[in-house]
């Protein structure tokens, strides 16, 4: 008897996160997959197409406008992110006055309910009377209407993005590098090395894991951005994403294909694409991070 | 996506909806934007000891139709009593199963209460009566008085009409016209020249996409970007945030409003503009946009009741109350010639009298005929005007655009 609950014992330990995960991770990919192979809208399931979503979608000029979108607006808010994050930490890391106070001031953005962040920010961005329309007024440069070109309303979806997320990614690498060790950074002082060099040469080789992982969950999250653009867009069809569909992400786009077209087999062949897009991003990701040691 | 694919696969396992049973029978209906029952609900349940009603409002018709769909595909949360856009019945009138046919309720009886075409939306070929109609989108044009009288121009709702007796004559209006933007977006315009525009729009009777062969489709795009080129347009969205401010602004003069719209314009225009709105004909003929069907889902467990007040809802003296409280125009020719509606005038328009204007609208109508996938056609072709607005596409491109967007959703 004793030696059956040794042998079961770790398995049913283990076996809540398993059952959550199949009940709720596992069985929507599977599912998903099967709608996909199927010509399935509001009537129900139709016949089995196999792969005939997947070949419509790979010639649906929307689907790569949506990608290119989604990747473009990833880069916008991923790397001045990040870049920002580490700026921001290793001021942190310093000594200063009200330190606590300031590590939690970057964490505010964060507990910010992202519609709220959508909502000011598209009036910031507003064409009429926006606050960044007027304060290019002050230099005289003449009112952008944000939402009419892609490079515009990608910078004002970025500019939430990197508001909500870069106290985030600072106190991540924070807690990295208050991990390193402190003699690296004398014995650099020592040999005469500036700050700039130590923290190129220390804290960022240092903290490399803590860089791959932001690195990979700003990837992800980038993927999936949805609630920012959405909100931003406005108006009746406003998952469309611009009336040229010029910042319509790919979620947006899995969105209005499954429940705006009522297309769910498309909808889920879009779905399961994104999901290998992550995978491969992330892949190619993980190894650049690691290659560049 | 793996948030979203949850979301999903929740509705799919577990439903969306929620069911009340203390002894009483309680009837959910399912209602989007305003449709002014409440003092009927109270009615009903004072006639009827045992009845509760519920209704679950969802704001925005964008908003309601995918959850409607989700409630109808999954066979749960579709309660007892659906209000159906007329754009959306046609979708479901493809498949009339999933909706209990009220010929079984003794509703066949009921034709003469309703406008021919209007009962006839609703009456598959083989004469299954899918739902009840409500209000019609009877169409008028809301202007704002103080702007008028500001610009020049008469200010007196007969003058005014009589300004425009064509959207012709609307545009050499609005080029003349000083002080605001002449109307709100093009978007909401071209859907009323549209409407005007006869027997069907994007799709024949036979279902069959003719958006670049019915000249009529093409007429209202021609006498939009007419407009556009004259710059009359505020360019803000309708259901926009910047939409509903500008009503406050006054960012427009005039836009094109169906009777349900009365109702939006008051709450987004604020008491302070209480008297400045009037509302008057509308250019060419008249025209419908939306309006509404009460129908009874299969998935309800108590068809019978919900068919009752249906019935009751969509009666004479029904569509009477929702007018109103909230302008929706009535379906029922009894309502419309009832001295309640027909002598209605609406105080915070200047008094105008609404049951006059859009009687007369609705009696010079002529029933324009959807097609499936009418929504999302128009979704594309606003869009493409949105563009033309923003300067992004050329009027040739943006018409080529919109075809071909049709022409790839219909395949």
């Amino acid at each position: 008897m004793k030696s059956l609950d040794s042998k079961w014992a770790p398995y049913l330990y283990v076996a809540p996160f398993f059952v959550i995960f199949a009940a709720f991770g596992l069985f929507p990919l599977v599912y998903t997959a099967w709608v996909s192979l199927h010509e399935w809208d509001i009537a129900g399931q139709g016949g089995f197409v196999g792969l005939d979503n997947y070949t419509t979608l790979f010639g649906d000029p929307d689907f790569w406008n949506a990608t290119v979108n989604t990747i473009g607006m990833l880069v916008l808010a991923t790397v001045p992110q990040l870049f920002g994050a580490l700026v921001l930490a290793s001021l942190l890391n310093q000594k200063l006055r009200g330190l606590t106070f300031l590590r939690m001031g970057v964490l505010l953005p964060i507990v910010t309910s992202v519609a709220a962040v959508g909502i000011v920010f598209s009036q910031i961005f507003d064409r009429d009377a926006g606050m960044a329309n007027g304060l290019l007024g002050l230099l005289g440069v003449s009112p952008v209407d944000w939402h009419a070109d892609k490079w515009s309303s990608w910078t004002a979806i970025a500019t939430m993005v990197n508001w909500r997320w870069t106290g985030y990614n600072a106190l991540i690498y924070l807690a990295a590098m208050q991990a390193v060790p402190k003699d690296l950074y004398e014995a650099a002082t020592v040999d005469g090395a500036s700050k700039v060099r130590q923290f190129f040469s220390i804290t960022v080789p240092n903290i490399r894991p803590a860089i791959l992982f932001t690195v990979i969950m700003s990837t992800i999250a980038g993927m999936q951005l949805f609630t920012e653009p959405l909100i931003f867009a406005q108006g009746g069809f406003a998952i469309s994403g611009g009336s040229l569909r010029q910042f319509q992400t790919v979620s947006m786009f899995m969105f209005e294909k499954a429940f705006r077209d009522f297309d769910y087999g498309y909808g889920s062949a879009v779905a399961w694409v994104i999901f290998l897009l992550i995978t491969l991003l992330a892949v190619v990701n993980f190894l650049i991070t690691r290659r560049s040691r | 996506m793996s948030r979203l694919i949850a979301l999903a696969a929740v509705c799919v396992l577990a439903g969306c909806g929620a069911q009340a049973t203390d002894g009483d029978t309680t009837l959910v209906v399912k209602t989007f934007s305003q449709f002014g029952y409440e003092d009927l609900y109270r009615e009903y349940e004072a006639s009827h000891p045992g009845v509760k009603i519920k209704e679950e409002n969802i704001g925005k018709l964008g908003d309601y139709s995918p959850k409607l769909q989700q409630w109808m595909q999954t066979g749960k949360g579709a309660g007892d009593v659906v209000a159906l856009e007329e754009g959306i019945l046609v979708q479901f009138m493809a498949k009339p199963d999933q909706f209990a046919d009220l010929r079984e309720h003794g509703a066949a009886e009921l034709e003469p209460n309703f406008l021919p075409w209007k009962w006839k939306q609703a009456v598959t070929g083989d004469g299954k009566i899918v739902g009840l109609g409500t209000d019609v989108g009877a169409q008028g044009m809301c202007y704002r008085k103080d702007l008028f009288a500001a610009a020049g121009l008469p200010s007196d709702r007969e003058q005014v009409g009589a300004l425009w007796p064509t959207w012709e004559k609307y545009v050499e209006v609005g080029k003349s016209f000083k002080g605001a933007k002449f109307f709100d977006s093009a978007g909401g315009v071209y859907q009323n020249v549209l409407m005007q525009q006869g027997d069907h729009t994007y799709y024949d009777r036979s279902n069959k996409l003719v958006i670049d062969s019915n000249p009529g489709v093409r007429a209202a795009w021609d006498t939009t970007i007419k407009m556009i080129e004259a710059g009359l347009s505020a360019n803000v969205d309708q259901w926009s945030p910047q939409w509903n401010a500008g009503f406050k602004n006054g960012a427009f003069a005039t836009i094109p409003c169906p009777s349900w719209m009365l109702g939006t314009i008051e709450k987004q225009s604020g008491p302070e503009l209480k008297g400045k709105w009037d509302v008057t004909r509308v250019p060419g003929d008249g025209a419908v946009r939306g309006g509404s069907f009460l129908a009874v889902p299969k998935q309800s467990k108590h068809q019978k009741e919900a068919a009752e007040l249906a019935k009751f809802l969509t009666g004479a003296k029904g569509q009477t109350t929702a007018f109103k409280s909230k302008n929706n125009f009535p379906s029922s020719p009894q309502a419309i010639d009832d001295p309640a509606v027909r002598d209605f005038t609406n105080p915070y328009f200047s008094d105008a009298p609404v049951g006059k204007i859009f009687g007369e609208s609705v009696k010079a109508l002529k029933p324009v005929y959807l097609g499936p996938d009418n929504i999302a056609i128009n979704d594309r072709v606003a869009n493409a005007l949105t563009a033309v607005e923003q300067g992004k596409l050329t009027p040739a491109d943006a018409w080529t655009k919109a075809v071909d967007d049709a022409k790839r959703l219909v395949k």
